[in-house]
């Protein structure tokens, strides 16, 4: 059993002169759920393609549970099941119809083929509406047989390109309890522009910013940091902060507002704001920094806009 | 899997009220000329007992219909093949495809051979007044099975080119366009083959009526039948080679 789903490295796609994708690597473990973030034309859906092989990388290797999907496609393809952003469906078929040519398109068994189909319909909320036309479905209905077809055959793998773009908020809820509960069995990918959709589901975040990847952690690294965001009255200076017992970083962001971080901050509220009363600093408020992905999110993206602007005409 | 997907095809083609209409009207159009034939071939038939080696009923009624069918089904071939790849890359359909664990080829010929099962079904059709002849008079099978042969064909040969350029275009009207054009291309190209020059006879060579000529009169060349299936083939070839270049790069 190798030990990641996905180990994708140093992937490079041109497009024409355009550098799509440069130098991404991407891993996917059993029991993952990667968030792959970047603002509009990063990149996001152009690695997915290419994780899937309907794209081919410029350069790179993907291994797909071990298998090399550039030598051995059909092999690898196998264990995976993709949703592209625009789902991918025949609307003059019925949602059964349907469902039963991706299977066959998979290779699934003809004794399961049933089997395999009414599950995917169940999970996916989808089993009054075996007859009715594709068509005929509303948009968030369309969007549920799109991932039912990308799970009908049980694969290792599933790489969802914004599964929840155009749903009500219900569906969208919807949606996200079922990604969380196929996370449970199998390695997925989803790439979003709803960052609490990433925060809600994901276990694993990667933000891609002009076909590069700048940030790869996990989610609980991410919520470990621990800080306060302190208001006081007094413009006092960030020495005499780091004077307080259990901190080991501060930085003022505003007059009289500061970041202050340690280890077990949240275990030593009492004595932080017992210091900063005896030292007559007019303490206004203490909360917890919110450090969120939106932040860090628009952190990566905007501070290295700059940086990464020539990459593409490299 | 190649089944599935040509089986699919089929499926959407008559899900559609393209394929009905298509065969409606062929079969009203083709109706009409072979009651003409029938008349035609009863005004000449007193003449024609006095003739040796009179033409007979397969000459004057068969071959005719058969003829003029290529005509028809020249023009029919590209509205069925213009959407075959074009419009899985339009609705994104095509990345189901290649995100499946098939190959290429497979994708391109179970396409192919969808779109031929729709015409071999049409020849059928056709078929079917001719053989009607059966009750009353006695037709020559033989150049019956080789104007179905060339029939067949044809449609082989259209469908390769059609599902070619169905797989250059995004949009099915270009496709549609550009195997009008190439096809009626194939269709006249002789027209230049009848000098006495000596590129005469390659642009006959190249022409689909020169190759399917021979088989109305129930003459079947092992030349015409290979012309056919390398044209066939050269274009199912290069749509497998188009479809992995667009993998490639954009």
């Amino acid at each position: 059993m190798p030990s990641s789903l996905i180990n994708a490295q140093h992937l490079h796609r041109y497009y024409a002169n355009t550098h799509a994708v440069n130098d991404v690597s991407i891993e996917l473990k059993q029991g993952d759920i990667l968030g792959l973030l970047g603002p509009n034309g990063a990149g996001k859906s152009t690695c997915m393609q290419m994780l899937c092989g309907v794209l081919a990388p410029s350069a790179g290797k993907i291994e797909i549970n071990g298998i090399d999907l550039l030598d051995q496609p059909n092999l690898a393809k196998q264990h995976i099941g993709y949703l592209p952003d625009k789902p991918p469906l025949y609307n003059e078929l019925t949602v059964d119809e349907y469902l039963n040519y991706a299977a066959r398109l998979r290779h699934t068994e003809k004794n399961k083929l049933n089997d395999y189909r009414e599950q995917a319909k169940q999970r996916c909320g989808l089993s009054q509406h075996s007859k009715r036309l594709i068509g005929n479905l509303s948009k968030g209905y369309q969007q549920r047989v799109g991932i039912a077809q990308a799970i009908i055959h049980h694969p290792k793998i599933i790489i969802l390109d914004e599964p929840t773009v155009g749903l009500d908020p219900i569906q969208m809820r919807e949606i996200r309890s079922l990604i969380t509960e196929l996370g449970e069995h199998h390695g997925i990918i989803l790439s979003t522009h709803v960052l609490p959709e990433v925060q809600a589901v994901c276990t694993r975040v990667q933000v891609i910013q002009q076909g590069c990847s700048v940030l790869n952690k996990s989610m609980a690294e991410l919520q470990k940091r621990n800080q306060l965001a302190l208001h006081l009255q007094e413009n006092i200076s960030t020495e005499a902060l780091l004077n307080i017992p259990g901190i080991q970083s501060a930085e003022q962001t505003d007059t009289g507002r500061y970041l202050i971080s340690g280890d077990s901050l949240h275990n030593s509220l009492a004595s932080i704001s017992e210091y900063c009363v005896t030292q007559n600093w007019g303490l206004l408020e203490m909360s917890p920094a919110e450090n969120n992905l939106e932040q860090i999110f628009i952190q990566l993206t905007s501070s290295d806009a700059g940086s990464h602007n020539n990459m593409g005409t490299a | 899997m190649i089944l599935h997907i040509a089986l699919r095809e089929l499926r959407s083609l008559f899900l559609s009220p393209l394929a009905w209409v298509i065969m409606g009207g062929l079969q009203i159009i083709l109706a009409w000329k072979f009651l003409g034939f029938i008349e035609f071939f009863y005004t000449l038939q007193a003449d024609l007992i006095n003739i040796k080696n009179a033409p007979g009923v397969t000459d004057l009624i068969v071959a005719p219909l058969f003829d003029f069918s290529k005509i028809l089904l020249l023009m029919i071939a590209p509205l069925i093949t213009m959407r075959l790849l074009s419009e899985e890359k339009q609705n994104g359909t095509l990345q189901l495809l290649l995100s499946s664990p098939i190959s290429m080829t497979q994708i391109v010929l179970g396409k192919y051979f969808g779109a031929l099962l729709f015409f071999t079904l049409l020849i059928l059709q056709i078929s079917l007044m001719p053989l009607s002849l059966i009750a009353a008079t006695d037709l020559d099978m033989g150049k019956f099975a080789a104007g179905m042969l060339g029939q067949f064909l044809n449609v082989a040969a259209f469908t390769a080119l059609g599902l070619y350029m169905s797989s250059l275009s995004k949009q099915a009207v270009t496709a549609a366009a550009s195997t009008y054009g190439l096809l009626i291309m194939f269709w006249i190209i002789n027209i230049a083959g009848s000098s006495d020059a000596s590129g005469s006879n390659f642009f006959n060579y190249i022409s689909m009526t020169h190759h399917s000529l021979q088989m109305l009169r129930g003459i079947v060349y092992a030349s015409d039948i290979a012309y056919f299936i390398l044209f066939s083939l050269g274009f199912i070839l290069l749509s497998i080679r188009q479809l992995d270049a667009q993998r490639l790069q954009h």
